[in-house]
Protein backbone atom coordinates (compact mmCIF):
# COMPACT_ATOMS: atom_id res chain seq x y z
CA UNK A 1 0.00 0.00 0.00
CA UNK A 2 2.28 2.62 0.61
CA UNK A 3 4.58 1.77 -2.18
CA UNK A 4 4.03 5.15 -3.64
CA UNK A 5 6.91 7.77 -2.65
CA UNK A 6 5.24 9.66 0.70
CA UNK A 7 5.36 13.47 -0.24
CA UNK A 8 7.46 14.84 2.61
CA UNK A 9 5.16 17.30 4.82
CA UNK A 10 6.51 20.77 5.64
CA UNK A 11 8.21 20.62 9.37
CA UNK A 12 5.29 22.70 10.47
CA UNK A 13 3.19 20.53 9.29
CA UNK A 14 4.66 17.34 10.35
CA UNK A 15 4.89 18.81 14.07
CA UNK A 16 1.29 19.99 14.09
CA UNK A 17 0.37 16.24 13.02
CA UNK A 18 2.07 14.51 15.01
CA UNK A 19 0.34 16.33 18.29
CA UNK A 20 -2.68 15.94 16.71
CA UNK A 21 -2.73 12.59 16.65
CA UNK A 22 -0.42 12.28 20.13
CA UNK A 23 -2.76 14.95 21.95
CA UNK A 24 -4.52 12.51 23.97
CA UNK A 25 -1.42 11.00 25.10
CA UNK A 26 0.42 13.89 25.98
CA UNK A 27 -2.18 14.79 28.24
CA UNK A 28 -2.08 11.56 29.39
CA UNK A 29 1.37 11.87 30.48
CA UNK A 30 0.61 15.07 32.03
CA UNK A 31 -2.34 13.37 33.75
CA UNK A 32 -0.24 10.75 35.20
CA UNK A 33 2.31 13.11 36.32
CA UNK A 34 -0.29 15.11 38.61
CA UNK A 35 -1.33 11.74 39.90
CA UNK A 36 2.16 10.64 41.27
CA UNK A 37 3.86 14.17 42.35
CA UNK A 38 2.16 13.99 45.98
CA UNK A 39 3.37 10.16 46.02
CA UNK A 40 6.77 11.12 44.81
CA UNK A 41 6.86 14.15 47.25
CA UNK A 42 5.73 11.26 50.50
CA UNK A 43 8.33 9.13 49.32
CA UNK A 44 10.95 11.89 48.99
CA UNK A 45 10.45 13.37 52.75
CA UNK A 46 10.47 9.49 54.04
CA UNK A 47 14.32 10.20 53.25
CA UNK A 48 14.66 13.46 55.00
CA UNK A 49 16.43 14.21 58.28
CA UNK A 50 13.67 16.16 59.90
CA UNK A 51 14.01 15.76 63.40
CA UNK A 52 10.45 16.74 64.83
CA UNK A 53 8.68 18.38 61.60
CA UNK A 54 9.20 17.23 58.41
CA UNK A 55 7.81 20.45 56.40
CA UNK A 56 11.05 21.60 54.92
CA UNK A 57 14.10 19.76 53.34
CA UNK A 58 16.97 19.69 55.94
CA UNK A 59 19.19 16.67 54.07
CA UNK A 60 19.19 13.14 53.27
CA UNK A 61 19.18 10.48 55.86
CA UNK A 62 18.47 6.44 55.89
CA UNK A 63 17.44 6.76 59.59
CA UNK A 64 13.82 6.91 58.80
CA UNK A 65 14.01 3.61 57.07
CA UNK A 66 16.08 1.79 59.37
CA UNK A 67 14.14 2.83 62.60
CA UNK A 68 10.29 3.18 61.58
CA UNK A 69 8.77 3.08 64.79
CA UNK A 70 10.95 5.93 65.84
CA UNK A 71 8.50 8.23 66.36
CA UNK A 72 6.56 7.85 69.50
CA UNK A 73 3.18 6.41 68.45
CA UNK A 74 3.50 5.99 65.23
CA UNK A 75 3.86 2.21 65.06
CA UNK A 76 1.20 1.58 67.82
CA UNK A 77 -1.26 3.57 65.42
CA UNK A 78 -0.16 1.56 62.30
CA UNK A 79 -0.97 -1.85 64.73
CA UNK A 80 -4.43 -0.55 65.39
CA UNK A 81 -5.48 0.13 61.88
CA UNK A 82 -4.12 -3.01 61.24
CA UNK A 83 -5.72 -4.67 63.38
CA UNK A 84 -9.10 -2.57 62.78
CA UNK A 85 -8.20 -3.65 59.09
CA UNK A 86 -7.93 -7.36 59.14
CA UNK A 87 -11.41 -7.86 61.43
CA UNK A 88 -13.32 -5.60 59.38
CA UNK A 89 -12.13 -7.05 56.21
CA UNK A 90 -12.87 -10.35 57.02
CA UNK A 91 -15.88 -9.89 58.16
CA UNK A 92 -17.05 -7.97 55.39
CA UNK A 93 -16.03 -9.88 53.03
CA UNK A 94 -17.71 -13.19 54.41
CA UNK A 95 -21.13 -10.95 55.00
CA UNK A 96 -21.13 -9.34 51.77
CA UNK A 97 -19.77 -12.11 49.61
CA UNK A 98 -23.13 -14.29 50.73
CA UNK A 99 -25.47 -11.02 50.12
CA UNK A 100 -23.68 -11.05 46.35
CA UNK A 101 -24.54 -14.80 45.87
CA UNK A 102 -28.17 -14.31 46.66
CA UNK A 103 -28.49 -11.49 44.40
CA UNK A 104 -26.83 -12.87 41.78
CA UNK A 105 -28.26 -16.13 41.70
CA UNK A 106 -31.08 -16.20 43.31
CA UNK A 107 -34.66 -14.97 42.25
CA UNK A 108 -36.13 -13.44 45.74
CA UNK A 109 -38.93 -11.47 47.49
CA UNK A 110 -37.29 -8.15 48.29
CA UNK A 111 -34.80 -8.02 45.80
CA UNK A 112 -34.90 -4.19 45.28
CA UNK A 113 -35.46 -3.56 48.53
CA UNK A 114 -31.90 -5.18 49.22
CA UNK A 115 -30.32 -3.57 46.16
CA UNK A 116 -31.67 0.17 48.09
CA UNK A 117 -30.12 -0.85 51.05
CA UNK A 118 -26.88 -2.25 49.42
CA UNK A 119 -26.75 1.20 47.72
CA UNK A 120 -27.62 3.83 50.38
CA UNK A 121 -24.30 3.56 52.78
CA UNK A 122 -22.42 4.02 49.26
CA UNK A 123 -24.65 7.15 48.63
CA UNK A 124 -24.94 8.91 52.44
CA UNK A 125 -21.53 11.25 53.42
CA UNK A 126 -19.27 9.70 55.89
CA UNK A 127 -19.64 12.67 57.74
CA UNK A 128 -23.21 10.96 58.10
CA UNK A 129 -22.76 8.08 58.74
CA UNK A 130 -20.09 8.43 61.63
CA UNK A 131 -22.16 10.99 63.34
CA UNK A 132 -25.29 8.62 63.35
CA UNK A 133 -23.61 5.36 64.88
CA UNK A 134 -21.69 7.50 67.00
CA UNK A 135 -24.92 9.17 68.49
CA UNK A 136 -26.31 5.34 69.00
CA UNK A 137 -23.54 4.07 70.64
CA UNK A 138 -23.89 7.25 72.59
CA UNK A 139 -27.79 6.55 73.59
CA UNK A 140 -27.00 2.98 74.09
CA UNK A 141 -24.02 4.20 76.61
CA UNK A 142 -21.45 2.31 74.51
CA UNK A 143 -18.02 3.83 74.67
CA UNK A 144 -16.29 4.77 71.46
CA UNK A 145 -13.20 2.23 70.88
CA UNK A 146 -11.67 -0.27 69.58
CA UNK A 147 -14.83 -2.67 68.65
CA UNK A 148 -17.22 0.10 67.96
CA UNK A 149 -14.78 1.02 64.87
CA UNK A 150 -14.66 -2.52 63.39
CA UNK A 151 -18.36 -2.42 63.85
CA UNK A 152 -18.43 1.02 61.81
CA UNK A 153 -15.25 -0.40 59.39
CA UNK A 154 -17.40 -3.56 58.51
CA UNK A 155 -20.54 -1.50 57.52
CA UNK A 156 -19.37 0.96 54.98
CA UNK A 157 -17.10 -1.76 53.55
CA UNK A 158 -19.86 -4.73 53.16
CA UNK A 159 -21.63 -2.45 50.23
CA UNK A 160 -18.42 -2.15 48.27
CA UNK A 161 -17.63 -6.05 48.77
CA UNK A 162 -21.54 -6.72 47.26
CA UNK A 163 -20.44 -5.12 44.20
CA UNK A 164 -17.69 -5.69 43.64
CA UNK A 165 -18.47 -9.47 43.85
CA UNK A 166 -21.50 -8.94 42.45
CA UNK A 167 -19.87 -8.19 39.38
CA UNK A 168 -17.29 -10.87 38.95
CA UNK A 169 -20.78 -13.29 39.48
CA UNK A 170 -22.50 -11.59 36.51
CA UNK A 171 -19.36 -11.90 34.04
CA UNK A 172 -18.83 -15.49 34.88
CA UNK A 173 -19.75 -17.55 31.70
CA UNK A 174 -23.14 -19.23 32.58
CA UNK A 175 -22.08 -22.32 29.76
CA UNK A 176 -19.31 -23.49 32.58
CA UNK A 177 -21.87 -24.13 35.10
CA UNK A 178 -23.53 -25.82 32.54
CA UNK A 179 -20.86 -27.71 31.38
CA UNK A 180 -19.96 -29.39 35.05
CA UNK A 181 -23.43 -30.02 35.24
CA UNK A 182 -23.95 -31.98 31.68
CA UNK A 183 -20.61 -33.96 33.54
CA UNK A 184 -22.56 -35.24 36.42
CA UNK A 185 -21.58 -33.12 39.17
CA UNK A 186 -24.36 -31.68 41.15
CA UNK A 187 -25.51 -28.52 42.58
CA UNK A 188 -22.89 -28.98 45.39
CA UNK A 189 -19.72 -30.02 43.34
CA UNK A 190 -20.89 -27.95 40.71
CA UNK A 191 -20.29 -24.61 43.36
CA UNK A 192 -17.17 -26.02 45.06
CA UNK A 193 -15.23 -26.72 41.81
CA UNK A 194 -16.59 -24.33 39.76
CA UNK A 195 -18.80 -21.25 40.62
CA UNK A 196 -16.34 -20.59 43.50
CA UNK A 197 -12.92 -20.83 42.33
CA UNK A 198 -14.63 -18.65 39.17
CA UNK A 199 -15.32 -15.87 41.71
CA UNK A 200 -12.30 -16.52 43.60
CA UNK A 201 -10.36 -13.49 42.26
CA UNK A 202 -13.44 -10.85 42.64
CA UNK A 203 -13.46 -12.19 46.20
CA UNK A 204 -10.29 -11.31 46.69
CA UNK A 205 -10.32 -8.35 44.87
CA UNK A 206 -13.19 -7.08 47.26
CA UNK A 207 -11.19 -8.41 50.10
CA UNK A 208 -8.40 -6.03 49.02
CA UNK A 209 -10.65 -2.76 48.51
CA UNK A 210 -12.21 -3.18 52.20
CA UNK A 211 -8.91 -3.59 53.65
CA UNK A 212 -8.01 -0.34 51.64
CA UNK A 213 -10.76 1.53 52.59
CA UNK A 214 -10.77 0.51 56.03
CA UNK A 215 -7.06 0.98 56.47
CA UNK A 216 -7.41 4.61 55.31
CA UNK A 217 -10.90 5.72 56.59
CA UNK A 218 -10.65 8.84 58.57
CA UNK A 219 -14.02 10.35 58.99
CA UNK A 220 -16.33 7.10 60.39
CA UNK A 221 -12.79 6.52 62.53
CA UNK A 222 -12.58 9.84 64.33
CA UNK A 223 -16.22 9.93 64.95
CA UNK A 224 -16.33 6.21 66.54
CA UNK A 225 -12.81 5.60 67.84
CA UNK A 226 -12.91 7.53 71.05
CA UNK A 227 -9.42 7.70 72.51
CA UNK A 228 -8.19 5.21 69.76
CA UNK A 229 -5.41 6.11 67.66
CA UNK A 230 -5.49 4.58 63.97
CA UNK A 231 -2.45 5.01 61.17
CA UNK A 232 -4.63 8.21 59.72
CA UNK A 233 -5.74 9.62 62.88
CA UNK A 234 -2.26 10.04 63.96
CA UNK A 235 -1.28 12.13 60.64
CA UNK A 236 -4.38 14.60 61.04
CA UNK A 237 -3.77 15.28 64.87
CA UNK A 238 0.32 15.31 64.13
CA UNK A 239 -0.26 17.54 60.91
CA UNK A 240 -0.77 20.85 62.98
CA UNK A 241 2.48 20.28 64.84
CA UNK A 242 4.35 18.15 61.43
CA UNK A 243 3.94 14.78 61.09
CA UNK A 244 7.24 12.68 61.58
CA UNK A 245 9.18 11.07 58.61
CA UNK A 246 8.34 7.66 59.96
CA UNK A 247 4.55 8.69 58.92
CA UNK A 248 6.26 8.95 55.25
CA UNK A 249 8.13 5.84 55.97
CA UNK A 250 5.02 3.67 56.81
CA UNK A 251 2.88 6.00 53.58
CA UNK A 252 5.05 4.75 51.24
CA UNK A 253 5.33 1.13 52.20
CA UNK A 254 1.94 0.58 51.76
CA UNK A 255 2.16 2.20 48.43
CA UNK A 256 4.99 -0.61 47.43
CA UNK A 257 3.18 -2.87 49.07
CA UNK A 258 -0.03 -2.28 47.46
CA UNK A 259 1.57 -2.18 44.27
CA UNK A 260 3.18 -5.83 44.57
CA UNK A 261 -0.08 -7.69 45.43
CA UNK A 262 -1.63 -5.90 42.20
CA UNK A 263 0.94 -6.66 39.94
CA UNK A 264 1.04 -9.94 41.00
CA UNK A 265 -2.09 -10.59 41.32
CA UNK A 266 -2.27 -9.77 37.75
CA UNK A 267 0.81 -11.83 36.49
CA UNK A 268 -0.65 -15.12 38.63
CA UNK A 269 -4.52 -13.97 36.43
CA UNK A 270 -2.09 -14.03 33.29
CA UNK A 271 -0.56 -17.34 34.30
CA UNK A 272 -3.67 -19.23 34.92
CA UNK A 273 -5.31 -18.26 31.68
CA UNK A 274 -2.29 -19.17 29.71
CA UNK B 1 -28.54 -5.40 34.84
CA UNK B 2 -31.03 -6.86 32.08
CA UNK B 3 -28.32 -9.31 31.88
CA UNK B 4 -27.46 -10.09 35.07
CA UNK B 5 -31.38 -10.36 36.34
CA UNK B 6 -31.39 -12.93 32.61
CA UNK B 7 -28.74 -14.45 34.73
CA UNK B 8 -30.61 -14.64 37.72
CA UNK B 9 -33.28 -16.14 36.59
CA UNK B 10 -31.44 -18.76 34.50
CA UNK B 11 -29.27 -19.53 37.49
CA UNK B 12 -32.37 -20.71 39.38
CA UNK B 13 -34.41 -22.03 37.03
CA UNK B 14 -31.35 -24.02 35.99
CA UNK B 15 -30.96 -24.98 40.01
CA UNK B 16 -34.39 -24.79 41.20
CA UNK B 17 -33.32 -22.92 43.86
CA UNK B 18 -35.93 -20.99 45.51
CA UNK B 19 -37.01 -21.19 48.92
CA UNK B 20 -35.19 -20.22 51.74
CA UNK B 21 -31.56 -20.01 50.54
CA UNK B 22 -31.44 -16.75 49.49
CA UNK B 23 -32.86 -15.27 52.75
CA UNK B 24 -30.46 -17.48 54.93
CA UNK B 25 -27.73 -15.71 52.55
CA UNK B 26 -29.08 -12.16 53.19
CA UNK B 27 -29.95 -12.40 57.02
CA UNK B 28 -26.32 -11.73 58.32
CA UNK B 29 -25.29 -8.78 56.16
CA UNK B 30 -28.40 -7.09 55.53
CA UNK B 31 -28.64 -7.62 59.61
CA UNK B 32 -25.17 -5.57 60.19
CA UNK B 33 -26.64 -2.91 58.08
CA UNK B 34 -29.95 -2.67 59.08
CA UNK B 35 -28.62 -2.38 63.14
CA UNK B 36 -25.36 -0.20 62.21
CA UNK B 37 -26.88 2.28 59.27
CA UNK B 38 -30.61 1.69 59.37
CA UNK B 39 -31.34 2.76 62.78
CA UNK B 40 -28.51 4.73 63.85
CA UNK B 41 -30.06 7.26 60.66
CA UNK B 42 -33.31 6.54 62.61
CA UNK B 43 -32.08 7.54 66.14
CA UNK B 44 -30.44 10.80 64.64
CA UNK B 45 -33.78 11.76 63.12
CA UNK B 46 -35.00 11.12 66.51
CA UNK B 47 -31.85 13.30 68.23
CA UNK B 48 -32.27 16.65 65.71
CA UNK B 49 -35.27 17.49 67.04
CA UNK B 50 -34.13 17.57 71.14
CA UNK B 51 -33.44 20.53 72.69
CA UNK B 52 -31.23 20.80 76.19
CA UNK B 53 -32.25 19.86 79.35
CA UNK B 54 -33.15 22.64 81.18
CA UNK B 55 -30.48 23.19 84.28
CA UNK B 56 -29.00 19.89 83.47
CA UNK B 57 -25.09 19.23 81.51
CA UNK B 58 -23.74 20.10 78.60
CA UNK B 59 -25.06 17.34 75.84
CA UNK B 60 -27.94 16.39 78.03
CA UNK B 61 -30.91 16.62 75.71
CA UNK B 62 -34.44 15.62 75.54
CA UNK B 63 -37.08 14.42 73.02
CA UNK B 64 -39.08 17.86 72.26
CA UNK B 65 -40.28 17.44 68.63
CA UNK B 66 -38.24 21.36 68.21
CA UNK B 67 -38.37 21.05 64.08
CA UNK B 68 -37.51 24.75 64.04
CA UNK B 69 -33.55 22.88 65.10
CA UNK B 70 -33.35 22.36 61.08
CA UNK B 71 -34.10 26.18 60.41
CA UNK B 72 -31.90 27.35 63.04
CA UNK B 73 -29.16 25.27 61.54
CA UNK B 74 -29.63 26.37 58.16
CA UNK B 75 -29.32 29.78 59.21
CA UNK B 76 -26.47 29.30 61.66
CA UNK B 77 -24.34 27.10 58.75
CA UNK B 78 -25.65 28.46 55.33
CA UNK B 79 -22.45 29.52 53.99
CA UNK B 80 -20.63 26.63 55.01
CA UNK B 81 -23.71 24.92 52.97
CA UNK B 82 -23.30 26.51 50.01
CA UNK B 83 -19.36 26.09 50.01
CA UNK B 84 -19.79 22.18 50.34
CA UNK B 85 -21.44 22.31 47.10
CA UNK B 86 -19.96 24.49 45.08
CA UNK B 87 -16.12 23.03 46.21
CA UNK B 88 -17.90 19.84 45.60
CA UNK B 89 -18.80 20.93 42.24
CA UNK B 90 -15.84 22.32 40.94
CA UNK B 91 -13.78 19.11 42.71
CA UNK B 92 -16.38 16.83 40.41
CA UNK B 93 -16.28 18.99 37.20
CA UNK B 94 -12.25 19.05 37.44
CA UNK B 95 -11.89 15.23 37.83
CA UNK B 96 -14.24 14.69 35.34
CA UNK B 97 -11.98 16.72 32.53
CA UNK B 98 -9.09 15.50 34.06
CA UNK B 99 -10.20 12.02 33.94
CA UNK B 100 -11.55 11.32 30.79
CA UNK B 101 -9.04 11.99 28.70
CA UNK B 102 -6.89 9.69 30.66
CA UNK B 103 -9.57 6.99 31.14
CA UNK B 104 -10.00 6.96 27.20
CA UNK B 105 -6.25 7.10 26.61
CA UNK B 106 -6.21 4.54 28.64
CA UNK B 107 -9.37 2.37 26.58
CA UNK B 108 -8.16 3.03 23.19
CA UNK B 109 -4.93 4.40 23.18
CA UNK B 110 -2.67 2.16 25.45
CA UNK B 111 -2.32 -1.29 23.79
CA UNK B 112 -0.32 -3.69 25.78
CA UNK B 113 0.20 -1.37 28.49
CA UNK B 114 -3.70 -1.38 29.32
CA UNK B 115 -3.72 -3.13 32.48
CA UNK B 116 -0.12 -1.35 33.54
CA UNK B 117 -1.37 2.14 33.60
CA UNK B 118 -4.78 1.37 34.71
CA UNK B 119 -2.43 -0.17 38.30
CA UNK B 120 -0.75 3.23 37.91
CA UNK B 121 -4.03 5.05 37.86
CA UNK B 122 -5.50 3.33 41.11
CA UNK B 123 -1.72 2.82 42.77
CA UNK B 124 -0.78 6.97 43.99
CA UNK B 125 -3.67 5.66 46.66
CA UNK B 126 -2.61 3.24 48.04
CA UNK B 127 -0.63 5.51 50.27
CA UNK B 128 -2.78 7.41 53.08
CA UNK B 129 -5.03 9.74 52.17
CA UNK B 130 -3.81 11.98 54.57
CA UNK B 131 -0.46 11.69 53.97
CA UNK B 132 -1.57 12.82 50.82
CA UNK B 133 -3.26 15.86 51.33
CA UNK B 134 -0.36 17.12 53.79
CA UNK B 135 1.87 16.37 50.77
CA UNK B 136 -0.27 19.34 48.66
CA UNK B 137 -0.10 21.33 51.48
CA UNK B 138 3.32 20.91 50.88
CA UNK B 139 3.76 21.19 47.19
CA UNK B 140 1.11 24.42 46.83
CA UNK B 141 3.59 25.93 50.04
CA UNK B 142 6.33 28.14 50.25
CA UNK B 143 8.87 25.87 50.02
CA UNK B 144 7.08 23.63 47.30
CA UNK B 145 8.07 23.93 43.49
CA UNK B 146 4.70 25.45 42.34
CA UNK B 147 4.76 28.90 43.97
CA UNK B 148 8.37 29.94 42.94
CA UNK B 149 7.23 28.57 39.61
CA UNK B 150 4.42 31.07 39.24
CA UNK B 151 6.09 33.97 40.89
CA UNK B 152 9.07 33.25 38.39
CA UNK B 153 6.37 33.18 35.47
CA UNK B 154 4.86 36.14 36.79
CA UNK B 155 1.57 34.30 37.02
CA UNK B 156 1.08 35.41 40.56
CA UNK B 157 2.15 38.04 42.71
CA UNK B 158 5.50 37.90 45.14
CA UNK B 159 3.34 37.85 48.35
CA UNK B 160 0.46 35.47 46.81
CA UNK B 161 0.31 32.02 48.60
CA UNK B 162 -2.00 29.19 47.61
CA UNK B 163 -2.12 27.44 50.49
CA UNK B 164 -4.43 27.85 53.33
CA UNK B 165 -7.22 28.78 50.29
CA UNK B 166 -10.13 27.59 48.47
CA UNK B 167 -8.16 27.21 45.46
CA UNK B 168 -6.04 24.13 47.33
CA UNK B 169 -9.11 22.85 49.24
CA UNK B 170 -10.66 21.69 45.69
CA UNK B 171 -7.14 20.84 44.33
CA UNK B 172 -7.19 18.17 47.44
CA UNK B 173 -10.58 17.40 47.16
CA UNK B 174 -9.91 16.96 43.26
CA UNK B 175 -6.90 14.91 43.40
CA UNK B 176 -8.27 12.42 46.36
CA UNK B 177 -11.54 11.99 44.78
CA UNK B 178 -10.22 11.41 41.13
CA UNK B 179 -10.01 7.17 41.39
CA UNK B 180 -13.53 7.37 41.86
CA UNK B 181 -13.81 9.59 38.20
CA UNK B 182 -11.30 7.39 36.66
CA UNK B 183 -12.52 3.79 37.00
CA UNK B 184 -16.05 4.31 36.09
CA UNK B 185 -15.37 6.45 32.98
CA UNK B 186 -12.45 3.57 32.01
CA UNK B 187 -15.08 0.53 32.48
CA UNK B 188 -17.46 2.22 30.14
CA UNK B 189 -14.58 3.22 27.81
CA UNK B 190 -13.88 0.24 27.33
CA UNK B 191 -17.15 -1.34 27.15
CA UNK B 192 -17.06 0.24 23.59
CA UNK B 193 -17.35 -2.31 20.58
CA UNK B 194 -14.61 -0.55 18.44
CA UNK B 195 -16.92 -1.45 15.33
CA UNK B 196 -18.56 0.89 16.23
CA UNK B 197 -16.44 3.63 16.18
CA UNK B 198 -15.71 2.48 12.99
CA UNK B 199 -19.00 2.53 11.48
CA UNK B 200 -18.75 6.38 12.47
CA UNK B 201 -16.05 6.33 10.67
CA UNK B 202 -17.46 4.72 7.37
CA UNK B 203 -20.47 7.06 7.49
CA UNK B 204 -18.24 10.07 6.71
CA UNK B 205 -18.10 11.47 10.19
CA UNK B 206 -14.94 13.16 11.80
CA UNK B 207 -13.24 12.42 14.39
CA UNK B 208 -14.67 14.78 16.70
CA UNK B 209 -18.14 14.34 15.29
CA UNK B 210 -17.57 10.62 16.22
CA UNK B 211 -16.98 11.15 19.74
CA UNK B 212 -20.14 13.72 20.33
CA UNK B 213 -21.99 11.72 18.68
CA UNK B 214 -20.73 7.96 19.52
CA UNK B 215 -18.20 7.70 22.27
CA UNK B 216 -19.54 10.43 24.35
CA UNK B 217 -23.03 9.19 24.43
CA UNK B 218 -22.01 5.76 25.20
CA UNK B 219 -19.73 6.52 28.00
CA UNK B 220 -22.91 8.08 30.08
CA UNK B 221 -22.71 5.58 32.19
CA UNK B 222 -19.42 6.02 33.30
CA UNK B 223 -19.76 9.84 32.94
CA UNK B 224 -23.09 9.36 35.66
CA UNK B 225 -21.27 6.47 37.88
CA UNK B 226 -17.90 8.75 38.28
CA UNK B 227 -19.85 11.91 38.44
CA UNK B 228 -21.71 10.42 41.76
CA UNK B 229 -19.26 8.81 43.08
CA UNK B 230 -16.84 12.22 43.21
CA UNK B 231 -19.55 14.64 44.47
CA UNK B 232 -20.78 12.81 47.10
CA UNK B 233 -17.68 11.74 49.02
CA UNK B 234 -16.81 15.58 47.87
CA UNK B 235 -19.84 16.87 49.17
CA UNK B 236 -19.59 15.74 52.73
CA UNK B 237 -15.55 15.86 52.87
CA UNK B 238 -14.29 18.27 55.82
CA UNK B 239 -10.27 16.84 55.77
CA UNK B 240 -9.15 18.57 52.56
CA UNK B 241 -11.09 22.12 54.30
CA UNK B 242 -9.41 21.27 57.38
CA UNK B 243 -5.94 20.77 56.52
CA UNK B 244 -5.35 22.79 53.27
CA UNK B 245 -8.04 25.43 53.84
CA UNK B 246 -8.62 28.87 56.33
CA UNK B 247 -11.70 29.45 58.62
CA UNK B 248 -13.14 31.19 55.42
CA UNK B 249 -13.52 27.59 53.80
CA UNK B 250 -14.88 25.51 56.20
CA UNK B 251 -17.65 23.04 54.93
CA UNK B 252 -20.59 21.31 56.10
CA UNK B 253 -18.49 18.45 57.46
CA UNK B 254 -16.23 20.76 59.63
CA UNK B 255 -19.03 22.06 61.19
CA UNK B 256 -20.66 18.99 61.87
CA UNK B 257 -17.58 18.17 63.15
CA UNK B 258 -17.02 20.64 65.25
CA UNK B 259 -20.75 20.49 66.83
CA UNK B 260 -20.94 17.14 67.69
CA UNK B 261 -17.01 17.54 69.17
CA UNK B 262 -16.47 20.36 70.13
CA UNK B 263 -19.86 21.89 71.26
CA UNK B 264 -21.31 19.55 71.70
CA UNK B 265 -24.40 20.11 70.17
CA UNK B 266 -25.97 16.67 69.27
CA UNK B 267 -29.43 18.04 67.55
CA UNK B 268 -28.22 20.51 65.29
CA UNK B 269 -25.00 17.52 64.13
CA UNK B 270 -27.64 15.86 63.39
CA UNK B 271 -30.16 18.14 62.16
CA UNK B 272 -27.20 19.05 59.34
CA UNK B 273 -26.59 15.84 59.00
CA UNK B 274 -30.23 15.28 57.63
CA UNK B 275 -29.73 17.96 55.79
CA UNK B 276 -26.60 17.36 53.68
CA UNK B 277 -27.72 13.38 53.17
CA UNK B 278 -31.38 15.18 51.68
CA UNK B 279 -29.83 17.40 49.70
CA UNK B 280 -27.49 14.97 48.03
CA UNK B 281 -30.31 12.70 47.67
CA UNK B 282 -32.13 15.04 45.58
CA UNK B 283 -29.64 16.31 43.37
CA UNK B 284 -28.26 12.63 43.06
CA UNK B 285 -32.31 11.53 42.06
CA UNK B 286 -32.59 14.46 39.71
CA UNK B 287 -29.18 14.17 38.03
CA UNK B 288 -30.13 10.33 37.77
CA UNK B 289 -33.39 11.13 36.28
CA UNK B 290 -31.87 14.38 33.89
CA UNK B 291 -28.97 11.95 32.55
CA UNK B 292 -31.73 8.88 31.76
CA UNK B 293 -29.53 6.20 33.17
CA UNK B 294 -31.90 4.54 35.88
CA UNK B 295 -29.04 1.22 35.13
CA UNK B 296 -27.24 2.16 37.82
CA UNK B 297 -28.73 1.02 41.22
Amino acid sequence: MNQAPIPTLPFGRRVSRWFGRNLIRIYAVFGFAYLFVPVIYTFAFSFNDAGKSNLTWRGFTFNNWKNPCGAPDVCSALGNSIKIGLLATITATILGTLIAFALGRHRFRGRSATNLLIFLPMATPEVVLGASLLAMFLAFRINPGFWPTVIAHVMFCISFVVVTVKARIASLDPRLEQAAMDLYANERETFRRVTLPLVMPGIAGAALLAFSLSFDDFIITNFNSGTLVTFPKFVYVSAARGIPAQANVIGSSMFFLALFIVIAGQLVNRKKVR
Amino acid sequence: MAYLQSMATRASTFSGKKGRLPYLLLAPGLLWLFTFFVLPIINLAGTSTQTPVIGGDTGQYVQTFRFANYIDAFNASREQFARSFIYATLATLLALAISYPLAYAIAFRSGKYKNLLLVLVIAPFFTSFLLRTVAWKQILGESGFVVPTLRALHIIGPNTTLTASALAVVTGMTYNFLPFMTLPLYASLERIDPRTLEASNDLYSNAFTTFRKVTFPLSMPGVVAGTLLTFIPAAGDYVNAAILGNPNTTMLGNVIDSRFFRIVDYPTAAALSFMLMAAILILVTLYIRKSGTDELV
